[in-house]
């Protein structure tokens, strides 16, 4: 019992707990994440022009698609990246709603629309790519239907968060609703599955063999990594302006404009 | 000897909840057909806006008369929370010390014997209007009977999210929509399969699948919904 207590009262000098904490305080995660933003801003750039000139000038033509295959370059990131905010915007409304730290919320929320954007190119590459290849814009394939569905859950996310006036609220609210979704989504995924008909199967797998040349692989593999930088730019981005406009009243966002000013 | 007691105040709790639920649906009784009309409606546009082909009718049936119930079903909705929600009684029960998830689900109860009920024993009839083959009627009134629940059941939590805006019914739609996908494909998929006499127990199954994961969830994600509305 005595070493128990002793532990609890002891105060914790673990770095990462430290940091962590840190975070969860709103002039240092503004300060912290704004020497970050404009390296993450460059690496995007950087790596969007690599992997668009390996991608779309490099990379040679598709023996059965030609040269219109390229789209992948856009679309396959974009569906990556759909999928990939939407987990993690679960995972920080977990984090939101359990702990209730307020920048959480915030990265939760503002992962909506840049997820959400994701999706609607996701869905525009993809239907442009469709018409020279299945010769139609849109069918009812599995896996379009289930990124039309994931973007029916974004605008509900967005749409839940706007319309309740009071931030703290509306943030606690659409975490529940992007939890719900979460634990939805698998199924929703596998029960628009099986009218799976046009939708070729996926060429890239983790554990068995690739069926696409490296020479197509390496852009696609840049890409990726370009539009993970470029969430990270623009959530960070977004939090932090989310963070001035709720704490417009404090003493730190004062400071800070008045920097911004002198 | 407690826990005893605990668990009995717990179910008369539930049970006076649910009978205060249907008492004042009954009360009002006009405000109770407008679903039932609503979904009668919609299933006889469908003939109308696509012609009177028998063949077809069939063909688009389960489809219709499923998504009718979706449409009759959020219609409905709204009126699970909000008028305890505008007269401070949903307050009253949060403060009452009895667990917010067993009242929510009582009240989700209440809602499906109200809404989702009338739908299943009016299906026989959307399926003569739709020209259903006979041989799969039986199939369509398991699909709703099992289907319905879930639909009150999930869609609890889109009432419990939007209760506190003044115009919560189109957002709800929005949400409660994509979630409703599964149930959907699930439902019409073993309706179809019956029209064509294949087999279709194994959606049955995974539709009563659902049933008992959306029980055993839907009304902990309410009652949480409900409070973060009530904050």
């Amino acid at each position: 019992m005595n070493v128990k207590t002793e532990k609890i009262s002891k105060p914790r000098k673990n770095a990462l707990v430290m940091f962590i904490h840190k975070m969860g305080s709103p002039p240092w995660f503004y300060n912290f994440t704004g020497k970050f933003i404009p390296w993450f801003w460059a690496i995007f750039i950087v790596l969007t022009i690599w992997g668009l000139y390996l991608g779309l000038v490099k990379a040679p033509a598709d023996y059965l698609q030609g040269e219109s295959f390229r789209i992948l370059y856009l679309h396959v990131p974009a569906a990556w990246m759909s999928l990939l905010i939407y987990s993690t915007m679960a995972v920080l409304s977990f984090i939101a709603l359990v702990w209730r730290i307020r920048i959480v919320e915030i990265l939760a929320m503002t992962s909506a629309p840049i997820g959400a954007a994701f999706t609607i190119v996701t869905l525009t590459a993809g239907s442009l790519w469709g018409r020279p290849t299945w010769g139609t814009y849109w069918v009812w394939d599995a896996r379009l239907t289930s990124e039309l569905v994931l973007l029916f859950l974004y605008l509900g996310v967005i749409g839940l968060y706007n319309s309740i006036d009071e931030p703290r609220k509306a943030a606690r609210a659409a975490c529940l609703l992007a939890m719900v979704g979460a634990v939805n989504l698998p199924i929703i995924h596998y029960s628009v599955k099986w009218w799976n008909t046009l939708h070729q199967g996926s060429s890239i797998s983790l554990t068995g063999g690739s069926s696409i040349d490296p020479s197509m692989l390496w852009p696609l593999l840049i890409m990726a990594i370009a539009t993970k930088f470029y969430y990270g730019a623009n959530l960070l981005t977004r939090a932090r302006v989310k963070l001035l406009e709720q704490d417009i009243r404090k003493a730190w966002v004062r400071e800070v404009l008045k920097e911004k000013k002198g | 000897m407690n826990t005893e007691a605990a668990s009995g105040s717990l179910s008369r709790a539930f049970l006076a909840l649910l009978r205060r639920d249907l008492l004042l649906a009954f009360r009002r009784r006009t405000e109770l057909l407008f679903p039932v009309i609503f979904l009668l409606v919609v299933v006889s546009l469908f003939p109308l806006g696509i012609g009177p082909g028998p063949q077809l009718l069939a063909r688009i049936a389960p489809g219709v008369i499923w998504i009718a119930a979706l449409l009759a079903t959020v219609i409905s909705l709204d009126a699970l929370f909000r008028s305890d929600f505008e007269d401070g009684t949903l307050e009253q029960f949060v403060i009452s010390g009895h667990p917010l998830t067993l009242i929510a689900l009582a009240k989700i109860v209440a809602h499906w014997l109200v809404a989702g009920l009338p739908i299943v024993l009016l299906s026989p009839l959307l399926a003569l209007w739709m020209n259903l083959p006979t041989e799969s009627l039986g199939v369509m009134i398991l699909t709703l009977a099992i289907g319905t629940p879930i639909l009150s059941l999930i869609g609890s939590i889109g009432v419990g999210l939007t209760i506190s805006l003044k115009r919560g019914g189109q957002l709800l739609s929005l949400l409660v929509f994509p979630l409703y996908v599964p149930i959907l494909i699930i439902a019409t998929a073993a309706v179809m399969a019956a029209s064509d006499s294949l087999p279709y127990s194994q959606f049955l199954g995974l539709l009563t699948a659902g049933l008992i994961t959306s029980v055993t969830l839907a009304p902990f994600a309410a009652a949480a919904a409900l409070k973060i509305s009530l904050s």
